[in-house]
């Protein structure tokens, strides 16, 4: 018993010293060689990437990426919680005022989805419009068949939600705050995947996601008769794309200007390319 | 300090002696005080956590409710975050509406099982279903959404076509009544069960006695006998399927707006905390958090029906 409790002493005592150790450690690492990023989830896959990159190629310098949103991702750079804010929407109004340097790293286009069973195939972006806001709730409004149709949003806050009801003109002024116009009868699918699953899954549902998650189980519908592909979203005749944004504010760290210059970079930018959204330059 | 002055205690005593019997006496009483600790400790756990959410919830809560109005919180039919609009009235109303549901749909399977278990089943078919019932409880909730997904909500989407003509996806208040109703069975089914078998046994002996049936006897003396045990296995497994969030969030739809039938999408407040929680900044995530105190009170109110019904059969 004696020898029991006299081990259990020493490894909470040697475990307690162990971890001490350590976090003075690991504070001092982070003051001088990390980097934090906050912000948009859309633009947290590239920046993560980008992020394993940065750091095989500087060891010793720590990224830390957090997906938290658009409005989240200005907010922290704003008040300089995050070295770097992420957005993947246009900077509001107000936003702009704050003082924040804005770069674009990247494009993006938002597929509009349907059904491949469903008969219409293109849209302008009148009725997508007027389907989003509930005016028109019949695909035989637009050429198709005698069908309610199902709007398939995503939540409040999500960047691409922001960037499709602004591009697409589902905004209306209140007060000093923009509403939303998208009908409250819409379904809401929690991300990328979970909006895509219920179009694949409902004939005469549509809704929209990031290009990168374009697949054959839903169709990419023409908007003003332009298909969504990269190459239109380059062209810039493809209308709904969004850029994707880093913000920084005043004098940032040299980790954070360091990590800055590699996603300028032909590395960084390659690295946009190959997971699927659009270079900086090529637009 | 007290376990201190104790362990002062014990040294005192124990110098008077000093032989080596009584050193493993005193360190023995060491350990004994040492292990009373860390029961003291390890129940203080759940209290503070209790007491520490609570006060947390109602802390970052509480201030969104005066700001937007508790009126126009509990009784708005907008949400709208980018408007910086909220009213909960739908949520709430989805919330009611989707535990009614799946109680009309558990309650009555849940309770019937549990009469088979416990009274009419030979004992190889109870072997058989009672683990059953007990695999049913450990399928991870994300599992029964995903299911519900996949292969309930086509369903429905089917059925709705097929009576009304109209198609709106299957996403609705149906699909998370039958979810929910499936999820709170392994609730009713065991604790009905148990206070099932906690009935005396004279009781069935003189009902038969006096030339029942054993139906007869299930329905008019062993489930009145059980009663209070039953109702509590419904409140308890109603705190389960208003708590519900990842099941729920896969196949209600989570649209904004009251649903008109049982065809209709709906957001249970759960969905609106959990749907939202990872964007939300400022009023909005002050308002998710408010959303939490509706719920935790919902919660609370089913636990006192709980305590009610459990103490009234200890009065009994």
């Amino acid at each position: 018993m004696k020898k029991l409790s006299s081990l259990l002493l020493m490894s909470i005592v040697s475990l307690s010293i162990l971890t001490g150790c350590q976090n003075s450690e690991e504070k001092e690492s982070k003051e001088n060689n990390s980097v934090t990023l906050a912000g948009s989830t859309s633009v947290t896959p590239y920046a993560e990437k980008m992020a394993q990159a940065f750091e095989s190629e500087n060891p010793g310098i720590v990224v830390d990426v957090q997906g938290l949103g658009s409005t989240a991702g200005v907010k922290a750079a704003n008040e300089n919680t995050a070295d770097i804010g992420m957005a993947s929407r246009e900077l509001k109004e107000e936003e702009k005022g704050m003082g924040l340097t804005e770069h674009v790293i990247a494009h993006e286009g938002i597929a509009v989805i349907t059904n491949p069973k469903n008969e219409v195939k293109e849209l302008d972006i009148e009725s997508l419009k007027k389907i989003f806001n509930g005016e028109i709730n019949n695909w035989k409004q637009v050429g198709g068949a005698d069908e309610t149709i199902i709007v398939v949003s995503r939540e409040a806050g999500s960047g691409t939600r922001a960037a499709f009801d602004e591009l697409v003109g589902l905004e209306q002024e209140n007060g000093d705050t923009k509403l939303s116009t998208v009908t409250p009868e819409a379904l809401i699918a929690d991300g990328n995947g979970s909006i895509r699953q219920n179009i694949a899954g409902k004939e005469n549902a549509i809704g929209y996601l990031s290009l990168g998650y374009l697949d054959d189980s839903v169709t990419g519908i023409k908007i003003d008769g332009i298909e969504p592909t990269t190459e239109n979203v380059i062209s810039g005749d493809y209308k709904i794309s969004r850029p994707f944004l880093m913000l920084t504010k005043g004098e940032v760290k040299d980790t954070a200007k360091a990590y800055m210059d590699f996603v300028m970079s032909e590395k960084g930018q390659a690295i946009i390319e190959k997971e699927g959204a659009v270079r900086v330059d090529q637009k | 300090m007290l376990i201190k002055s104790d362990l002062l205690n014990h040294k005192l005593k124990d110098t008077n002696y000093g032989d080596d019997n009584m050193n493993e006496k005193k360190s023995t009483k060491i350990i004994e005080k040492l292990i009373e600790t860390i029961f003291f400790l390890s129940a203080s756990v759940s209290v503070l956590s209790v007491i520490i959410i609570t006060a947390f919830i109602f802390i970052k809560g509480a201030p969104a409710i005066f700001e937007i109005g508790a009126g126009n919180f509990l009784l708005g039919k907008v949400w709208n975050p980018a408007g910086n609009i909220y009213g909960i009235f739908p949520m709430i109303v989805s919330t009611i509406f989707a535990t009614i549901g799946a109680v009309v749909i558990g309650v009555p399977i849940g309770l019937l099982t549990a009469i088979f278990i416990a009274e009419i089943a030979p004992k190889r078919v109870s072997k058989l279903v009672r683990p059953a019932v007990e695999l049913l409880a450990g399928i991870p909730s994300v599992v029964y959404g995903f299911f519900g997904l996949i292969v309930i909500v086509p369903m429905i989407a089917k059925l709705q076509e097929a009576l009304t003509g109209k198609n709106m996806g299957g996403n609705s208040l149906l699909a998370t009544s039958l979810i929910l109703g499936v999820m709170i069975l392994p609730t009713i089914i065991s604790i009905s069960e148990h206070s099932i078998r906690a009935v005396p046994k004279k009781y069935k002996e003189g009902s038969l006695a006096l030339g029942a049936t054993n139906i007869q006897t299930i329905f008019k003396v062993t489930i009145p006998a059980a009663r209070s045990g039953i109702m509590a296995s419904i409140v308890l497994g109603l705190g389960r399927a208003v708590g519900e969030t990842m099941a729920v969030i896969l196949v209600a739809g989570n649209t904004t707006s009251i649903p008109n039938s049982i065809f209709d999408s709906i957001r249970p407040l759960t969905a609106n905390i959990a749907i939202e929680m990872g964007y939300a900044t400022g009023l909005h995530q002050e308002a998710l958090f408010a959303t939490g105190v509706v719920l935790f009170i919902f919660i609370m109110t089913l636990n006192l029906i709980l305590n009610f019904v459990v103490n009234r059969v200890g009065a009994k």
